[in-house]
C-alpha cells in the first residue's frame, strides 16, 4: 500500500475529488496547510508599512491506496490539480506498512 | 456658552439629547474599530481598555471631573471649582444656555470617556489591565478636566482670554489624547517584536464598521456641539460629512501613488483622519475651508503614521499618527479658514483676520500639547514605579485574552491562538480545573 500525500492551491480541491472519486478511491483526508516553495510569499500594505507574508495557504490531500493503482491515483491528482503556474504545489507516495479499519479491526488492504 | 438665558428650548435640548447619545456609540465604535486592528490574541483585551473607559470616567465625571472643568474658575483660567462636586447644586431645573445643565454635563461626559479610550490605541496589546484602571480616573482628572477648563470652561485662559477657538475639541480630545498616547507608549515601550514581527490588523470589516460608527457619532460630537438646532449646527453637520469625505480621498490618493493599492485601513484611517481636523473647525470654517481641512488630514496624517518606524515608538494604532497630527492641523487651519458668518466675529488670514488669530490658535495648541504630553508622561512612570504598568512577557506572549481575561474572542485553533476546544465539555460539566495564569 501506498501513502500519497498531494499539496494543492485550495482551489482545486474539487477537481482533484472529482478525479479520484472517477478512480473509485473511497476516502481521503484533507487538511488546511501554509508553505512556500518556488512561489515564495506575497507582499501586503496596512498603513503605509509593508508586511512579507512568507506562507501561503494551501491544502494537503492525503489517500491510501493499494500499490498497483498509485501510480494512477497521482497521475489523476496531478492532471486535476494543474494549473501550469508557479505554485502549483507537490505530490508524493510513502509505503504503508499496515491500515486497519478501526470499525470492524479488518488490516490491510481489505481495511481500505 | 453664556448662562444668560434662564429658560430651557425644548427644540435644542431633544437634538441635544439625541447628540449626547450618538457620542456615546463612539466610543464602542472606537473599540471595534481598534479591536479590529490588533492581533487575535488581544482583541477583547482592546475592546475592553475602551469599554472599560465608560464606566471609569463617568464616576470620576460626575464626582469632581464636571465640576473642575465646568465650575467657575478658581485659579486664573486654569481650572474650576469644586462646588459642583457630585453634581451638587445641580438639579433638573438647573439650566445651562438653552438645555438643562444636566444635560449639558451629560454631552461632555461623553467627550471625556473617548477621550481616555483614544488614548489605549497607543498601548494595544501589552498593558497590565489594573494599571490601566488606576490611569484612566486619574488622567480624566489631572490632564483631560484642566485642559477642558482652559478651552471650554468659564474663565477659561484659551478661549474666554486669549481668544483661540476651538468648536468641538480638537484641543481637549485629539490633541490631548495624541500627546498622552506619545507619553504613554514611550513609558511602557514597544511590543514585543515591534519592526520586525509581522502584526497585520486582524479583522479589517470590523475596522470599517468602527469607523463607520465613528463618524456617526461624530456628526453629534460636532453638531451637538453647537449645544441648540440650528443654523450653526447644521453648518458643522455638513462640515464633518465634507471633511471626512475629503480625508478619504486624501490618504486613498497617497496611498494608489506610493503603495499601489488603496486600501478599505487606508480609507478608514483617511475617514478618522479628516473627522478629527473638521472637530475643532467644524463650527469656525466655511464649507471650502472644511474640504481643505478633511484634504490635508488626510494625505499629512498618511504619512505621519509611519514616522513611528523611522523614530522608533510604538504607538501602536496610530494615536499620534491621526488624532494628535490631524487635531493640529485642524485647529491650526481655523487660523486661516475662520469665517465671520460661522465664528460670529473672529476671521482667519484668509479672510482679512492677519496673522494674530493663527498667532493664537499656534500658542494654544502648544500649550495643550506640551501639558498633556508631560503631566501623562509623569503619571505613567509614577503608576509604572507603583504597580507596573506593563503586562508579563509572557503575558504578552500568549496574548492579554487569555491570560488576564481568561477568554478568546474566535472559537477556531488556529495556530495556537484560538480558544481551547478541547476543554470545553469539561468545563461545562464542573469548575474549569486549568487555572489560567492571572494578572497579578
Amino acid at each position: 500500500m501506498k501513502l500519497i500525500t498531494a499539496i494543492v492551491k485550495p482551489y482545486r480541491l474539487d477537481e482533484v475529488k472529482t478525479a479520484l472519486q472517477e478512480l473509485g478511491v473511497h476516502g481521503l483526508t484533507v487538511s488546511e496547510a501554509s508553505g512556500y516553495g518556488r512561489q515564495r510569499g506575497h507582499t501586503e500594505v496596512y498603513r503605509g508599512a509593508e508586511y512579507r507574508v512568507d506562507l501561503v495557504p494551501k491544502v494537503r490531500i492525503e489517500v491510501v491506496v493499494e500499490d498497483a493503482v498509485a501510480d494512477d491515483v497521482i497521475d489523476a491528482i496531478v492532471g486535476a490539480a494543474q494549473t501550469g503556474k508557479i505554485g502549483d504545489g507537490k505530490v508524493w507516495a510513502l509505503p504503508v506498512e499496515t491500515v486497519v479499519r478501526v470499525r470492524t479491526g479488518e488490516r490491510g488492504p481489505d481495511a481500505l | 456658552m453664556t448662562l444668560a438665558a434662564a429658560h430651557v428650548d425644548t427644540g435644542d435640548t431633544a437634538w441635544l439629547l439625541a447628540a449626547t447619545a450618538l457620542v456615546l456609540l463612539m466610543t464602542p465604535g472606537l473599540a471595534l474599530f481598534y479591536g479590529g486592528m490588533v492581533r487575535t490574541k488581544s482583541v477583547l483585551n482592546m475592546l475592553m481598555m475602551s469599554f472599560v473607559s465608560i464606566a471609569l470616567v463617568t464616576v470620576v465625571w460626575l464626582a469632581a471631573g464636571y465640576s473642575l472643568a465646568f465650575g467657575d474658575d478658581v485659579f486664573g483660567g486654569l481650572i474650576g471649582g469644586l462646588g459642583h462636586s457630585g453634581m451638587s447644586g445641580i438639579g433638573p431645573g438647573s439650566v445651562h444656555g438653552t438645555v438643562p445643565t444636566l444635560l449639558f454635563a451629560t454631552f461632555q461626559l461623553t467627550f471625556a470617556i473617548i477621550t481616555a479610550a483614544l488614548v489605549s490605541g497607543a498601548v494595544a496589546d501589552r498593558t497590565k489591565f489594573s494599571a490601566w484602571l488606576v490611569f484612566v480616573p486619574v488622567w480624566a482628572l489631572v490632564v483631560y478636566v484642566p485642559v477642558t477648563h482652559w478651552v471650554w470652561g468659564p474663565g477659561g485662559w484659551i478661549v474666554d482670554r486669549l481668544g483661540a477657538l476651538d468648536f468641538a475639541g480638537g484641543m481637549p480630545v485629539e490633541i490631548t489624547s495624541g500627546a498622552s498616547g506619545l507619553a504613554l507608549c514611550l513609558v511602557l515601550g514597544p511590543r514585543l517584536g515591534f519592526r520586525k514581527d509581522a502584526m497585520r490588523p486582524h479583522n479589517l470589516p470590523m475596522v470599517i464598521l468602527g469607523a463607520g460608527l465613528l463618524w456617526f457619532g461624530w456628526f453629534g460630537f460636532n453638531a451637538g456641539s453647537a449645544l441648540g438646532a440650528n443654523g450653526l449646527a447644521a453648518a458643522a453637520f455638513l462640515n464633518t460629512l465634507a471633511a471626512g469625505c475629503t480625508g478619504l480621498l486624501g490618504w486613498l490618493f497617497v496611498e494608489q501613488r506610493r503603495d499601489g493599492h488603496p486600501t478599505t485601513l487606508g480609507a478608514a484611517s483617511g475617514a478618522v483622519a479628516g473627522l478629527v481636523a473638521i472637530t475643532p473647525s467644524c463650527g469656525t470654517v466655511s464649507l471650502l475651508g472644511a474640504l481643505v481641512v478633511g484634504l490635508a488630514a488626510g494625505v499629512v496624517c498618511s504619512y505621519a503614521v509611519s514616522w513611528k518606524f523611522r523614530l522608533n515608538y510604538d504607538d501602536s494604532l496610530d494615536v499620534v499618527g491621526v488624532h494628535l497630527v490631524g487635531g493640529i492641523i485642524g485647529t491650526l487651519l481655523i487660523g486661516l479658514f475662520a469665517e465671520k458668518a460661522m465664528t460670529g466675529g473672529a476671521e482667519g488670514l484668509f479672510y482679512g483676520g492677519g496673522l494674530v488669530p493663527l498667532g493664537r490658535q499656534l500658542l494654544a495648541v502648544a500649550a495643550v500639547g506640551a501639558y498633556a504630553f508631560g503631566v501623562t508622561y509623569g503619571l505613567g512612570k509614577l503608576i509604572d514605579r507603583a504597580l507596573g504598568f506593563r503586562a508579563s512577557e509572557e503575558q504578552e506572549h500568549t496574548g492579554l485574552d487569555l491570560t488576564v481575561h481568561a477568554e478568546t474572542a474566535y472559537d477556531h485553533g488556529v495556530l495556537g491562538h484560538g480558544a481551547p476546544v478541547n476543554h470545553s465539555l469539561v468545563a461545562a460539566q464542573q469548575a474549569p480545573t486549568r487555572k489560567v495564569e492571572s494578572q497579578a
